[in-house]
């Protein structure tokens, strides 16, 4: 490709050709602001606070979307380009309400830091003011007054995850970013995947708060008040507190749950292993239907996704068959909870109080679910995300980087590794085949550190082939047999195997999908990071819990034997299927398929 | 558009509706960027564009539905609430404002039941505040159709409405 020549500031620079000057700036170390703009994400030109100066040209362009070209001279920092720049902020401010007091994001919103950088000392203007109203859904709630009509949600929504809820409507001063008609979220075909919340600049897009239950049940002396955590919050809780990503923080976390005085810390992984112990049968019995009987709904889809979940029940209900019966682990764990561990503990489950700090902000209507309750009674009460539960840290003064590692309680704390990698993508069939493949042949997987490495990368699909060779007498049915297995996250690529699966084409046996584009770890409820390998960062943090563990297979974990031993009887057996699975409403791309 | 004659499918059947509508997609498809035109032959179809209509569009152009739900409440020609059968425009311009032209707004909204904007609920009439309608010596003017309603007052608001 052709290089161009420029000169920033001074500085001469060769790019490219197509670079924009914005990235041309960067690679010499200059640094432009930016709003509506985000790296690989958003490019849209509409906040013009990115502005720069090119010599000959009349107006000032936006270095987010002009290409740098040969002999062009810019200027980032000229008293005209300074002076624009602060305009064009304080017009943004005049449609904004400024109660940056009493807003959750402040600290962390990016109009303020510019603002802020921006030296603005005043806001002159007060203009017309665009629509103000709030829209509460189970999971996101929406917040227009806050929106500054970037579009990055926009892109998100409609460009990586290709769902398409969000769109401008309306124009001029009306103009509002909404699903169809202005309808609110809880009526259209959203998967509460939240990852429009993670890349809103502002308060507009938030998690749907759910602090105010949670302090309640700590107060009221009469709830015993459990709590869990998934995998991914261990390794990003520490980035709110200004630890570098991925740094695992489990044991400050324990601790950090015990100051905040829940009765019992348990760990989600412990519902990992459940989920692979009944996933995995699940998928013996559906192959051995399939190969046996010829019959069966196969590939089999995993289900601890609800982002996920929400998608299908929406864009394939005629798939929904295909969907693995088992609930998401840390329903499992909140049924368990109020059943098994209320049993243990003599305690009525309806004085029980199951909090569930989650990556996820979909997983905030999974427990409002009609299914997921037993006797009237909720498997889970309420679900924080990792940036939520470090509001409550903060709120309640907690030195959190210097507190002591802590151990999570028993009899739901001992995990194994396998149940770490869940949170990111591949994580889930990594464990499950730790699990089917020895079950089968009585052998380890045989991949270097247990690792199947096709599928270890963030490329939107990957996949791989197993065969089983020399099965244990009870597996007949598999000698010889090869498991052809995918994996994706987001739903662009989930897409594509749906529509292969639904047009017969799919070779797949067992499929993992996963909601948010690199899995858990970058869910809708984790700390918003500038950092651009904040996935690989997160997933290193995971696969260094795995592999620090003695356990790192789900079929060994002392905590799953002793429930199935005590309490559950076997895998997909009966009291299994009464507490640890669910089943799905079909829902239709527009909801038409829900009955009212 | 409001000079337009009936819309050419009343008294056509649902089916027979979205079969022209599937026409008029499958004219433009492949080509992108002509959502705005079959929105358009779609509403001279239908005569507006309800949820329905709009559902149907974006499922055949695999279209997300608030896609074509934002240019419909992008552009003024298109509506999503049926034509009604008479559309009153009122002039809030400076003349008509200040020759009591509000207090007309207000009574014909007691008289419809209906606030500026909205569609009577047997779809008799529809109400719109409008720009200065060039009439401004004779204001406080309202239309009613294509009939200009000059130096009105409140209290006549109900006799010239029961003419319609
Ligand atoms: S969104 Fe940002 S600028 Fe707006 S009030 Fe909140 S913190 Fe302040
Ligand atoms: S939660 Fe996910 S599906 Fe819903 S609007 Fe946001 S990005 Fe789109
Ligand atoms: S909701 Fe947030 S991301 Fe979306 S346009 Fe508004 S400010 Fe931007
Ligand atoms: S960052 Fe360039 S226009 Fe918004």
């Amino acid at each position: 490709m052709k290089n161009v020549n420029l000169t920033i500031n001074g500085k001469a620079v060769a790019v490219p050709e197509g670079t924009t000057i914005l990235e041309a700036a960067k690679k010499i170390g200059i640094h432009i602001p930016t709003l509506c703009y985000l790296e690989n994400v958003h490019k849209y030109g509409g906040c013009r606070i990115c502005v720069v100066e090119v010599k000959g040209a009349k107006a000032l362009v936006a270095s987010c979307m002009v290409a740098a070209s040969e002999g062009m001279k810019v200027e980032t920092n000229s008293e005209r380009v300074r002076k624009a720049r602060k305009l064009n902020c304080e017009l943004l401010l005049s449609d904004h309400p400024q109660d940056c007091l009493s807003c959750s994001r402040s600290g962390s919103c990016e109009l303020q830091t510019l603002a802020n950088s921006l030296g603005l000392d005043r806001a002159r203007f007060k203009g017309e003011r665009s629509p103000d109203f709030i829209d509460i859904s189970p999971s996101v709630t929406r917040d227009a007054a806050k929106c500054i009509l970037c579009r990055r949600c926009v892109s998100v929504c409609n460009n990586i995850q290709k769902v398409g809820i969000l769109n401008a409507q309306n124009r001029g001063f009306r103009t509002i970013i909404a699903p169809a008609g202005g309808a609110p979220l809880s009526e259209v075909n959203c998967t509460y995947c939240g990852q429009c919340v993670n890349v809103c600049p502002v308060n507009a897009l938030r998690e749907t708060d759910a602090l105010a239950p949670v302090w309640r049940a700590l107060a009221d002396p009469k709830k015993r008040v459990v709590v869990q955590t998934a995998p991914a919050v261990r390794v990003a809780l520490g980035e709110e507190f200004g630890l570098p990503a991925g740094t695992p923080v489990t044991g400050k976390m324990a601790s950090a749950l015990r100051a905040l005085r829940f009765d019992d810390i348990f760990d989600t992984n412990i519902a990992a292993d459940l989920t692979i112990m009944e996933e995995g049968t699940e998928l013996l019995h559906r192959a051995k239907a399939a190969l046996t009987e010829g019959k069966a709904a196969l590939p089999m889809v995993t289900s601890c996704s609800p982002g996920w979940v929400k998608f299908v029940e929406h864009e394939f209900p005629d798939l929904l068959g295909n969907v693995s019966t088992c609930k998401s682990p840390h329903m499992m764990l909140g049924a368990l909870a109020k059943s098994y561990y209320a049993q243990k503990l003599g305690a009525d489950p309806g004085d029980m109080f199951v909090v569930s700090v989650m990556p996820c902000t979909a997983k905030k209507f999974e427990v409002t679910r009609p299914e997921m309750q037993a006797n009237g009674i909720r498997d889970v009460d309420a679900v924080l995300t990792t940036r939520e539960l470090a509001r409550m840290i903060r709120e309640a003064g907690i030195d959190f980087v210097n507190l002591p590692d802590e151990d999570f309680d028993s009899p739901l704390g001992i995990s194994t590794g396998a149940a770490d990698i869940f949170g990111v993508t591949g994580g889930v069939m990594e464990a499950a085949l730790r699990t089917v493949y020895e079950l089968v042949t009585g052998r380890e997987l045989p991949f270097d550190g247990l690792h199947v490495q096709p599928i270890c990368s963030f490329d939107q699909v990957r996949d791989a082939s197993i065969r089983f060779e020399d099965v244990l007498p009870e597996y007949k049915f598999l000698e010889g047999f090869t498991l052809n297995i995918a994996v994706t996250s987001g739903f662009a690529g989930a897409r594509r195997l749906m529509e292969e699966v639904r047009g017969g084409r799919s070779k797949y046996h067992f499929i993992e999908v996963m909601g948010c584009p690199g899995g858990c770890i970058v869910g809708g409820g984790q700390p918003r990071s500038a950092d651009p390998m904040v996935r690989e960062k997160r997933r290193a943090g995971l696969f260094s819990e795995d592999e620090r563990k003695d356990l790192r297979k789900s079929h060994k974990s002392p905590v799953a034997e002793a429930l199935y031993k005590e309490f559950l009887g076997s895998p997909c057996g009966h009291k299994s299927h009464e507490l640890l699975h669910t089943h799905y409403t079909e829902r239709g791309t527009f909801n038409e398929l829900i009955k009212k | 558009m409001s000079e337009k004659s009936p819309p050419e499918t009343y008294g056509l059947s649902e089916s027979a509706v979205f079969d022209k509508i599937s026409e008029v997609v499958e004219k433009y498809r492949g080509c992108d960027g002509c959502l705005i035109q079959v929105l358009h032959e779609a509403q001279d179809i239908c005569g507006y564009l309800p949820p329905e209509v709009q559902k149907f569009i974006a499922k055949k152009l695999d279209l997300s539905l608030s896609t074509v739900s934002g240019v419909i409440s992008f552009y003024s020609f298109f509506s999503t609430s049926p034509k009604a059968k008479h559309s009153i425009k009122i002039c809030l311009g400076t003349a008509c404002y200040v020759r009591g032209g509000e207090k007309i707004v207000e009574a014909i909204e007691k008289e419809l039941g209906v606030k500026a904007g909205e569609n009577t609920p047997d779809n008799k009439f529809s109400f719109q505040i409008t720009r200065c309608l060039g009439a401004c010596g004779l204001a406080p003017v309202f239309m009613v159709d294509d009939d200009v309603h000059q130096r009105v007052t409140p209290s006549a608001v109900k006799d010239i409405l029961a003419r319609y």
